[in-house]
Parts: C-alpha cells; sequence; structure tokens
C-alpha cells in the first residue's frame, strides 16, 4: 500500500457500511415480491369481468386515514435520520417514536379496514387476494416497527449515535420502502377501481 | 465529514508472530461448539458441496430406480404414485438441492480467496444460507421418506397441485419446502451480490475480477428478482389448499395459467442462475490449463450480463401451448432465439482459448473442454424449442428431458467436475489422482452421452415426458434400453469421482500452493489456506496477478506479499464498486449460534405450518425463536467498533 | 403464399420417405412408422412444421459436428508435448487472433438465427388458422383423468354427437378443436397433424387440425395430469368424407334394442355402470365416463390401452383398477355369469 497514507474509517459507517448495500438487496427482493403480488392481482383483473371485485368503489373511510399515517411516519423516520445527522440526538429519538407511533396508527386503521369488509379471506378471488396483499404489507409493517423499536433502544441505550448511524439509515431506508410499497398497494386495491 | 473511528492501515509483511496472531482472531473453536457456530467461508463453502454431492447421490439413485422402471414397456416395478413421486423428487433434489447449492459452495469457498478478501459481506448470513438449506432440504426429504414426496413434477402445476385432486401432504412439504428453501437461496444471493461490490483487494477494479465472479453474481442478481416469484405462488398454493383461498380455483374465478406464468418467470432464470457460475468456472478453469490467458475476458463478462438479462424475457416459452395470442408468443420466441448469441460468444471464445494456446490434457481440462460439447448439444435442441411451431411438437416429449439433461448435467455437473478437479488440491492441499481421474472422465462422458443422445431421438418418435410406462412396439423399446445402460455407466463414473475424492483425501500427492500454475489469487496462499486466508491484503494491478511478470500485461505490480495488515480483532478492506479503491475497513463479526438458532426457529415455523391442524403453536414457538436470535444477531456489540474503536 | 406452400409441401413429401428410412432404422422393432413420431406429418397444418423441425433439426446437427469437431481437434492438434511433467514447464501464451474467430462465429450464427426466426414466424403465420375458404367441421374435446370426450357440435341439437377417445373426421375439410379442461390441465397432441395445445379448466382453446389422406393417427396427452397420465391416449381416425358421413349417422342412432337373451346384461348394465356411462336408448345415462353407445365401433379400450377385443373387454370390466391403477372406473366384482352377461351386452353396442 503505498498510497495508504490516508486513513479510512473503520467499521459500519455511513452508506460504505455493509448492511446498507444488504438492506438495498433486501429492498430490492422484497419490491420484486409486492410486484409479483401485484401482478397477479392485475393478472387477475384483466381475465375476469368487471364485476370481479365484490365492491365496484372501495371506500376510502379507513384507507384514505391509514395512508396519511404512512406516509407522516416515513417523514418522521426522515426528520429523525436527519436529526442524527446534525447530531440533535434527542430530536432523532422523538422522530423515531413518533414514527413508530403512526405506524401503530396505520395497524390499527387497517384493522378497522379488514373488520369493516363484508367478505373473509376465503370468500373469493378478490377476497384472498385482498387480504393476501394487505396482509404481506401488515407483517412487513410489523417487522419494520419490531426494527424501528430496536434501534430506538439501541439509542437510548447509547449504542448508536451520530458516529454510528447507518443501523438508522438502513432501518430509515427499509421504512421508506415499506411506505413506498403500500402506495402502490393503495393506488393498485383503491383507485384503479374507479377507472373501470 | 470526518470521522472519530479511523484508521491508517499499516503496510508491511507478514512475519511469523503476524499470521500467528491473525491465526488466533480468525480460527474456529474445535469441536462441537466450533461446528454449529462457525462463519468460516471456507468451512461454509465445503459443507455446501459435500450436502449438493450427498443430494446428488439421493436423486442418482432416483433416477436409475426411474430408468429401471422404464428399461422395458410394461413394466411394473413401480407403481404409478411411487413414479410419479420419484421423478418430482429427482426434479426437486437435481434443480434445487443439488445444481445450486454446489455452485453456492464453490464460490463461497473460493470468492474471498479469489477476490483477495478475508470472508463474505456477512459471513453469518453465509451461514444461516446453508443452515437454511440443509434444513429445507431435509424438510422436503422428511415428506418423501413419509410417502408424501411431491408428485406434480418440479414445475408443480395446478389444479393437479390443488386439495381436490390431491390430497395428503405431499403439495404442502413441496410448497412450504419451497418457500423455506427460497428464503436461504435468497439470503445467499445477496451476500455473493454485495461481496463482489465491496469485499475485494485493493486495485481490483471491476474490469479485473477474475471471470467466474461475473457468472455467480449475474445468477444472485437474478435470484434476488425471481425467487420472489416462486415463493410467493408456492405460499398462494399452500393457503388455497389450506385456508380456502382461490387464487388457483376456478370454480371462484382463480387462474391456473397465473401459476404457470408465476413459476416460469421463476423456472426460467433460474435455469441460467443453474449454469453461468458453471460456465464461470471454465471460463477461469479453462485457460489456465491452455496455458493463456481466456479469449475475450470482456465479450464473456458482456455475454453473461445480456444472457441474465435476456434471460428475464423467455418465460413464455415454456407456455406456447397455453394459448397465448401469437404476437406475444412471437416476441418470445424471438428472445428465446436471440439468447443464443451470448451463449455462442462464449462458447466460441473458449474454443479459441484451446486453439490458441497449449492445451495440457488433464481430467480438468477434460471436464471443461468436454463442457463446451455439451454445452453445444443443449444449446441447440435449447434455440428448437425456441421455434414456436416446433416447440409444439417438441414440447413435454423426451426431447425436453434430453435437452434439459445436456444442460443441467453439461454445463452443471461436468463443469463441476472439472472445478472440483482443478480447486480440490486448493480445498485440501492434496491433488485428485489423475489415473483415476481419467477414467472417472470417461466412464462419466460416454455414459452420459449413451444415456441422453438417444433420448433425442425417443422424443423425436414422439415418447411423452412423466409417463410411468409405455407400450410396447411404438418405437421406443431399444432406445430406452440404452438410455438406461447409460444411465448405470453415467453411476459407475459418479462413483469413480467419489472413490478419488476419498483415496486421494487419505493419500494424494501433495499439492502446494499452486499445483497448476495458475494466475488467481487464491494460489497465492497455502493450500489449504489459513483461516484469515491472507495474512495481508494483496494489492491487485491486472486481471492475472500471479502471471503478470511473464505476460507483461499491467501497469503497475500486483503484489501478493507485501500490503496492508490488519489485525484488529477480523478485519478486512471494503472497496468502491467500480474502481477497487479500499474506502473502508470493515469490520468482521465473530463465531456466532444465532445463525443456527434461526434456522432451527424458522424450521419449527414452517413445521408448525405444515401441521397447522394439530401444532400451530409450534409456529409461535419457532416465530419468537426467530426473532429473538434475529435480535441477538444483529444486537451491537462494543468490540464490533460502533463509536469508539476497540484496543487492538 | 400459395407458392412457398405447395414448395414446402413438395419438401416435405421429399422429406418424409427420407425421414421414415432414418427414423425406422432407430425404432428397429416397430415395423410401422413409430405412431407418435412428429418427423413425418400430413396435412396442410403438418407439412410446414415438419419442414421447419427437420430444418432446424439439421442446422442444430451441422453446428454440433462443426464445435465439436473444433474443440477435438484443436485440443489434440495444439497439445502440449507429452512428457512435460509440471505444468509450469509449458510456456505462457497471449494475444493471439481469437477474438477476430470469434467475431466471424457470432457473425454466421446471427446470420442462421435471423433466418430461423424469419421461417418460425412464416410458419406460426402459415398454421395459425385453417385454411380460408373451407368452412371447418367443430369439435369440443374434453380432457379429463383419463379420458377424452367429444362433442361433434352442430345448430342442429339433435346432430351433437358425443362419444369418447376416437375421432372420426373428413380427409380434407379442417376441424376446429375446441378444448375444454375437465379436472386438471391436459394437453391434446396428434403429432401427425397438428402441435400440442393445452386443455385448461376456466379457459377455452382452440386450435385445428386438417388430414389429407385417409388414416389413424394415434394421439396423446402431453401434460402431466396424475396417475394415468401415461394411458391418455387417443385416435383421431380420417375417413373419405362420404365414410365419414355414414360413420357420424350410425354413430347418432341411439343403441339397437337387446335381444332377449341380452336382457339381463342390459339390467346389469343399467344397475352397474349406468350412473356413470350412457348408452343412448337405454336407462344408462351417466356423463361422468365414456358413452359407450357404440363402444364396439372404437379399435381401443379405456383411452387407448387396451385393444378392443373381447378378451380385453371381460379383463377390463372385471379388474379396472389392475390394468389402470388409479383411474375412476371401480372394481365392481361382479359375479362370473353377471360379468358375462355385461361383455356380451356391451359387444352388441355396434
Amino acid at each position: 500500500m503505498t498510497d495508504a497514507a490516508s486513513a479510512l474509517p473503520v467499521g459500519s459507517v455511513d452508506r460504505r457500511a455493509s448492511g446498507w448495500y444488504g438492506v438495498l438487496c433486501l429492498i430490492a427482493t422484497e419490491s420484486a415480491l409486492f410486484v409479483y403480488l401485484l401482478f397477479s392481482y392485475y393478472y387477475s383483473a384483466v381475465q375476469l369481468p368487471p364485476t370481479w371485485t365484490p365492491e365496484p368503489h372501495p371506500s376510502f373511510a379507513y384507507s384514505l386515514p391509514a395512508t396519511i399515517a404512512m406516509l407522516l411516519s416515513s417523514a418522521a423516520v426522515w426528520w429523525s435520520t436527519r436529526s442524527l445527522h446534525g447530531r440533535a440526538l434527542g430530536a432523532h429519538r422523538l422522530g423515531l417514536a413518533f414514527a413508530i407511533i403512526l405506524g401503530l396508527i396505520f395497524f390499527a386503521f387497517e384493522g378497522l379496514e379488514w373488520a369493516s369488509k363484508p367478505y373473509m379471506l376465503s370468500s373469493n378471488l378478490y377476497s384472498s387476494l385482498f387480504f393476501t396483499i394487505t396482509g404481506f404489507d401488515l407483517a412487513h409493517l410489523a417487522i419494520g416497527i419490531v426494527g424501528l423499536c430496536a434501534v430506538l433502544i439501541w439509542s437510548l441505550l447509547g449504542y448508536l449515535d451520530y458516529r454510528r448511524e447507518s443501523p438508522t439509515v438502513i432501518m430509515a431506508a427499509y421504512w421508506h420502502f415499506v411506505t413506498a410499497v403500500w402506495i402502490a398497494i393503495f393506488f393498485t386495491l383503491y383507485i384503479t377501481p374507479y377507472f373501470r | 465529514m470526518t470521522f472519530q473511528v479511523e484508521r491508517v492501515p499499516h503496510a508491511g509483511t507478514a512475519t511469523p508472530s503476524f499470521r500467528q496472531r491473525l491465526e488466533h482472531i480468525w480460527e474456529t473453536e474445535p469441536g462441537v461448539a466450533g461446528f454449529f457456530s462457525t462463519v468460516d467461508h471456507k468451512k461454509i463453502g465445503i459443507r455446501y458441496i459435500i450436502t449438493a454431492f450427498i443430494f446428488l447421490a439421493a436423486g442418482g439413485i432416483e433416477a436409475l430406480i426411474l430408468r429401471l422402471q422404464l428399461a422395458r414397456p410394461n413394466q411394473n416395478l413401480l407403481a404409478p404414485e411411487q413414479y410419479d413421486q420419484l421423478f418430482s423428487t429427482h426434479g426437486m433434489t437435481m434443480i434445487f438441492l443439488y445444481a445450486l447449492p454446489v455452485l453456492s459452495g464453490f464460490s463461497n469457498y473460493l470468492w474471498p480467496l479469489i477476490l483477495g478478501a478475508r470472508d463474505m459481506a456477512f459471513p453469518r448470513v453465509n451461514a444461516l444460507s446453508y443452515w437454511l438449506y440443509v434444513a429445507s432440504g431435509i424438510f422436503m426429504y422428511v415428506g418423501f421418506f413419509m410417502g408424501a414426496g411431491p408428485n406434480d413434477g418440479w414445475f408443480n402445476y395446478v389444479p393437479y397441485a390443488n386439495r381436490t385432486y390431491n390430497p395428503g401432504l405431499s403439495m404442502d412439504f413441496y410448497s412450504l419446502g419451497m418457500v423455506f428453501l427460497g428464503i436461504s437461496t435468497t439470503v445467499g444471493a445477496a451476500n455473493f451480490v454485495v461481496t463482489f461490490l465491496r469485499l475485494r483487494a485493493p486495485g481490483m477494479s471491476i474490469n479485473r475480477l477474475p471471470v467466474m465472479t461475473w457468472g455467480t453474481l449475474t445468477a444472485s442478481a437474478a435470484n434476488l428478482l425471481v425467487v420472489p416469484s416462486v415463493s410467493l405462488a408456492f405460499f398462494m398454493l399452500w393457503l388455497d389448499r389450506n385456508f380456502g383461498t382461490h387464487f388457483f380455483d376456478v370454480s371462484k374465478g382463480g387462474q391456473p395459467l397465473l401459476w404457470q406464468h408465476l413459476f416460469w418467470i421463476f423456472g426460467h432464470p433460474w435455469v441460467y442462475a443453474l449454469v453461468l457460475p458453471a460456465m464461470g468456472m471454465v471460463s477461469e478453469g479453462l485457460p489456465v490449463f491452455c496455458r493463456r490467458p481466456l479469449v475475450g475476458y470482456s465479450a464473456v463478462v458482456l455475454a453473461t450480463l445480456a444472457t441474465m438479462t435476456l434471460g428475464f424475457g423467455v418465460w413464455v416459452h415454456h407456455m406456447f401451448a397455453t394459448g397465448l395470442p401469437n404476437l406475444a408468443m412471437s416476441f418470445f420466441s424471438g428472445i428465446s432465439l436471440i439468447i443464443t448469441i451470448p451463449s455462442a460468444v462464449t462458447v466460441f471464445c473458449w474454443t479459441a482459448t484451446i486453439w490458441t494456446g497449449r492445451p495440457v490434457i488433464t481430467t480438468a481440462f477434460l471436464f471443461f473442454a468436454s463442457t463446451i460439447i455439451l454445452f453445444v448439444i443443449g444449446g441447440v435442441s435449447g434455440f428448437m424449442t425456441g421455434s414456436v411451431p416446433a416447440d409444439w411438437q417438441l414440447n413435454d416429449t423426451y426431447f425436453v428431458v434430453a435437452h434439459i439433461h445436456y444442460v443441467l448435467l453439461g454445463i452443471n455437473v461436468f463443469p463441476v467436475c472439472g472445478a472440483l478437479y482443478y480447486w480440490f488440491p486448493k480445498m485440501t492441499g492434496r491433488l485428485l489422482d489423475e489415473r483415476l481421474g481419467q477414467w472417472n472422465f470417461w466412464t462419466m462422458f460416454v455414459g452420459f452421452n449413451l444415456a441422453f443422445l438417444p433420448m433425442h431421438l425417443t422424443g423425436l418418435l414422439g415418447m411423452p415426458r412423466r409417463i410411468y410406462t409405455y407400450p410396447a412396439g411404438v418405437g421406443w423399446d431399444t432406445l430406452n434400453m440404452i438410455t438406461t445402460i447409460g444411465a448405470f455407466i453415467l453411476a459407475v463414473g459418479v462413483l469413480l469421482l467419489f472413490i478419488n475424492v476419498v483415496t486421494s483425501l487419505i493419500g494424494g500427492a501433495l499439492a502446494g500452493a499452486n499445483p497448476w500454475d495458475a494466475p488467481t489469487l487464491e494460489w497465492s496462499v497455502p493450500s489449504p489456506p489459513p483461516p484469515y486466508n491472507f495474512a495481508v491484503l494483496p494489492k491487485v494491478a491486472s486481471r492475472y496477478p500471479l502471471w503478470e511478470s511473464r505476460l507483461q500485461a499491467s501497469r503497475g505490480a500486483s503484489s501478493v506479499t507485501e500490503g496492508a495488515l490488519l489485525d484488529h480483532e477480523r478485519e478486512t478492506f471494503g472497496v468502491t464498486p467500480l474502481d477497487g479503491e479500499p474506502d473502508i475497513i470493515l469490520k468482521m463479526p465473530f463465531d456466532s449460534y444465532a445463525p443456527f438458532v434461526l434456522t432451527v426457529g424458522t424450521t419449527a415455523i414452517f413445521v408448525g405450518l405444515l401441521l397447522h391442524r394439530h401444532l400451530w403453536p409450534l409456529a409461535i414457538v419457532g416465530a419468537v425463536i426467530a426473532a429473538a436470535s434475529l435480535l441477538a444477531w444483529l444486537w451491537p456489540e462494543r468490540r464490533l467498533g460502533q463509536t469508539v474503536e476497540a484496543a487492538p | 403464399m400459395n407458392a412457398i406452400n405447395r414448395d414446402t409441401r413438395r419438401a416435405s413429401r421429399a422429406l418424409a420417405p427420407l425421414a421414415f428410412g432414418i427414423l425406422s432404422l432407430f425404432a428397429l422393432p416397430a415395423r410401422a412408422a413409430p405412431p407418435l413420431t412428429y418427423m413425418i406429418g400430413d396435412g396442410p397444418k403438418a407439412y410446414p412444421v415438419v419442414s421447419l423441425t427437420w430444418g432446424l433439426l439439421i442446422i442444430s446437427l451441422i453446428v454440433i459436428t462443426i464445435m465439436t469437431v473444433l474443440v477435438c481437434l484443436g485440443a489434440v492438434h495444439r497439445r502440449s508435448p507429452r512428457g512435460d511433467l509440471s505444468i509450469e514447464a509449458v510456456p505462457l501464451l497471449h494475444g493471439g487472433a481469437g477474438l477476430r474467430w470469434v467475431g466471424f462465429g457470432v457473425v454466421i450464427t446471427g446470420i442462421v438465427l435471423f433466418g430461423s426466426l424469419i421461417w418460425t414466424m412464416a410458419v406460426l403465420a402459415r398454421v395459425s388458422n385453417p385454411p380460408a375458404g373451407k368452412s371447418p367441421l367443430t369439435i369440443e374435446i374434453t380432457g379429463q383423468q383419463w379420458w377424452w370426450k367429444a362433442r361433434y357440435l352442430s345448430a342442429d341439437p339433435s346432430k351433437v354427437l358425443t362419444t369418447a377417445d376416437e375421432f372420426h373426421i373428413p380427409v380434407g375439410q379442417p376441424v376446429r378443436v375446441k378444448l375444454i379442461g375437465a379436472d386438471v390441465i391436459h394437453n391434446f397432441w396428434v403429432p401427425a397433424l397438428t402441435g400440442k395445445m393445452q386443455a385448461i379448466p376456466g379457459k377455452i382453446n382452440e386450435t385445428w387440425l386438417e388430414a389429407s389422406k385417409p388414416g389413424r393417427y394415434r394421439g396423446q396427452c402431453t401434460e402431466y395430469c396424475g396417475w394415468q397420465h401415461a394411458h391418455m391416449a387417443f385416435f383421431v381416425v380420417a375417413d373419405p368424407p362420404d365414410v365419414f358421413q355414414a360413420w357420424l349417422t350410425k354413430q347418432l342412432e341411439p343403441a339397437a334394442p337387446a335381444s332377449a337373451q341380452d336382457q339381463h346384461g342390459q339390467q346389469l348394465f343399467q344397475q352397474h355402470c349406468g350412473l356413470c356411462h350412457t348408452v343412448r336408448g337405454t336407462l344408462a345415462g351417466g356423463t361422468v365416463a365414456p358413452d359407450l353407445t357404440h363402444v364396439m365401433s372404437r379399435e381401443t379400450l379405456a383411452a387407448g390401452t387396451l385393444p378392443n377385443t373381447p378378451g380385453n373387454l371381460v379383463g377390463w370390466v372385471a379388474n379396472p383398477q389392475s390394468i389402470k391403477p388409479g383411474n375412476n372406473m371401480p372394481d365392481l366384482f361382479l359375479s362370473g355369469p353377471d360379468l358375462t352377461d355385461i361383455t356380451t351386452y356391451l359387444r352388441t353396442l355396434k
């Protein structure tokens, strides 16, 4: 190493951490999973007459507030990451806490949405797709909330701070991905039926 | 931005005491504890290879039983259900439990060594990927031994896989097992992609990467994108069978063709994932025995990437007989023919390498060179099936069985055997016996071609696939007998390989660091390599660091004896993906039980789901174990340098 | 188009004897052409496909030969002299004109592929639809575990014929085939007349075929469909138009009334078999199994599994599960005299 005079960071640092590349791979493969889920939905929609959806115009009563909660949650995570870079640990933790609470609110609205449906998983093809797609989303959300909690706890325990922010950055990337997935699902399940 | 934790890496050469220190840092604990906790890519790689060969033997025995049944018309050796489970299990074993894992094994073992790093990017993920593979393999084989092996082929078309037509646990074992195995494949693939991008020797820019890594990279990237498709399909099938959903149930609007789409969106790229890494091995090994660099490195790399990219767009050629619109079929037919071109590029580059080199005819060379011929045969039969009207005839006959075996044996088993002869000395320190090797090769080559070349004709004479018996006097008797004889000769050949491995392990000639005078980094370290791989991290200035002085091909000079000494706990360089310049010193994790425990938890989840009517709490217990082990795994460790660097 | 048509037809006729010659070499025990080969075809749909298949096969064989010779010759001709004990003793080479030859090979490959692609598209366009100008006969064929049901469609409901496993068609007239999957996916294939088309539940697929000379063409299910996938054959019998018409008229008739000594057999049949099988003109009206009104007009039993001989008929009725394990016809455990009466009755269903 002739040019080794320059110092190199050690450990998991910003986007040079292996974990950052790892989460990108995770997002790639999980995106593919949701692409195939939505493909299954659109494929069935194209093959079947428009009457295949039990509700021609799905209600926004719960889904819209849920969407807003999800977007706000993502914003909270963004704020939290930004605060971490600005070395504002308090805001960082507060942002995480907000994100977790908003995530739980999303969960609650989705629970109400599920309870409000007159059909069950096994009623017909549409209901099978509906509950499976939203179920996959909720499962990812649940994992995300556990992850956010872990990051918050680690931060409170002093394991993480601005010098070691990759766990937060990685978790944030995953959370934004979950939000993006929900937007795609929302568009598919709630908006596209109005086009028919 | 300044970093609180940073360091100028020391440069120098390795002293014996330095090596000892590294040995102490990197070695796996001996005994049972080490067995379950090791994250050493070399140990995991060898385990992968051994496990895959065990599955190869199992799949081979299944094939021999099938061939006995088909040796003569109207045989009653097997009942239809036995035959169906055997051929499905044979497919499942060879395609999922042998073909990819064996390549992952070689890549796991070789990548850090050939890239000049001390381990894979995620050593624990590596261990996890192996344990999950073994657990899912056992899971599916438990079904088989309980008489509930898959019985609908590896492709598992619905509605035959639905509960109505297929009661019992067969399909539940298979569908859950495939989701299970999919996790292993996915995490393994992510590990390869990140390792490829980040964990290399300083100076190993993207155009200096050893050619074999490109094959595994493209296969892994493809797996990340397509494995979810098949996992989802199998999961939906499992829901259909157990929870009354209607994804594939025609009576409630379900779509049987959706299964075929989801399966082949995965299935065809998967076939490329099974051959591209093996083609990479040929591109790596063949030139060594031709005593020259590979002709057309860039062409072969681009061809690899092109094959995979086009490979995403050919799945419909498995569905030409499903009543799709002509326009769609023409499109997919066109791509299926065009994909021949990158394969042709690779084949011509290999052939040109032989013609412009001085081949040294070793067993490894024979395996690699024969791959070219077998690939051409498997390739042209693929080209024929890419043509829609011809495919309407060829499809689902033994012609396609011959095709897939030329592809999967020709471009997977043969290169893997070559790779074994080539890299066995690196792994064990001993050479495989050459005399026995020649017998091994010729027996396999003759047996294989005797079995599968006439099978093309069996197909052209109209014998359909997947029939458990056939009538006499329709022209297939003699050909089937020849195939059965060939299959047994092939089996003897594989047996000779196993014998060679065992006897050479005990009494083979000692290899030394570089018995083949090969050019890449793995040959610069002792055989077998120490647990830390490289005492000093090598610096790379060309594609062939160990041939550099003789080829006068590099601008700078590679160095394998002098370089960075990273010895604060387990460390290696992270480099920029394009230029290969170090931009971080990565802290590598220690041995851990977390991957094994996580696998135990995951297994409990799947067993619980399989028997959910009786044992669903097991799935909950499994989920708790899995979550706990995952948290333990990810729990920040002060030793790994979180906010301040630990003392060396 | 017509010129091409004639050319390919001539070409495939010229190829046919050659094909037969080559194929029969490898199928010595079979005296006639192997019934399921697709390298010999008949009719306007099969001719262009057979030529294409042969064309691609010949290209493939040429490619294999060239590459095998190149690899073997290269390895032998350029090999390092024997006697070199260590590989290091062989000097390293580099450079050379290898890449130019690669480019040359790729260009040739590209040209051949492009030609094959054009040929493929031309054939695809040719065989997608039956030739215009002839009014086709339409048959609806249902694949089910493990036999084939056919309904000859007609505007007049009394002219709709239901039969099983042996389908007669008129020579020279295109036949549209509508395919239905009753349970799982099956695949309709008559290699000498037409390529495969899946019969998929929930979806009606269409294909067509036309025979240009009389003959008996074997067909086979080629999509794996369970235990008896191996025994799911059928026959397409091409008759001259007048013979076909006579056959159709005869098949549309109900079964002749049973004679006095067959009364008991008929009764037993109605009682044991009538829930699944139909014999028109009797009380047997089941629709889940093959229509047996004119079963004796068929040459095989159980979807091509057995030749329709008196002995096989008795064996089949007595023991369907040992002949075709897992099929939907149960063993009936008939007494000897009952078995004789039923099969004697069946043999009157001409």
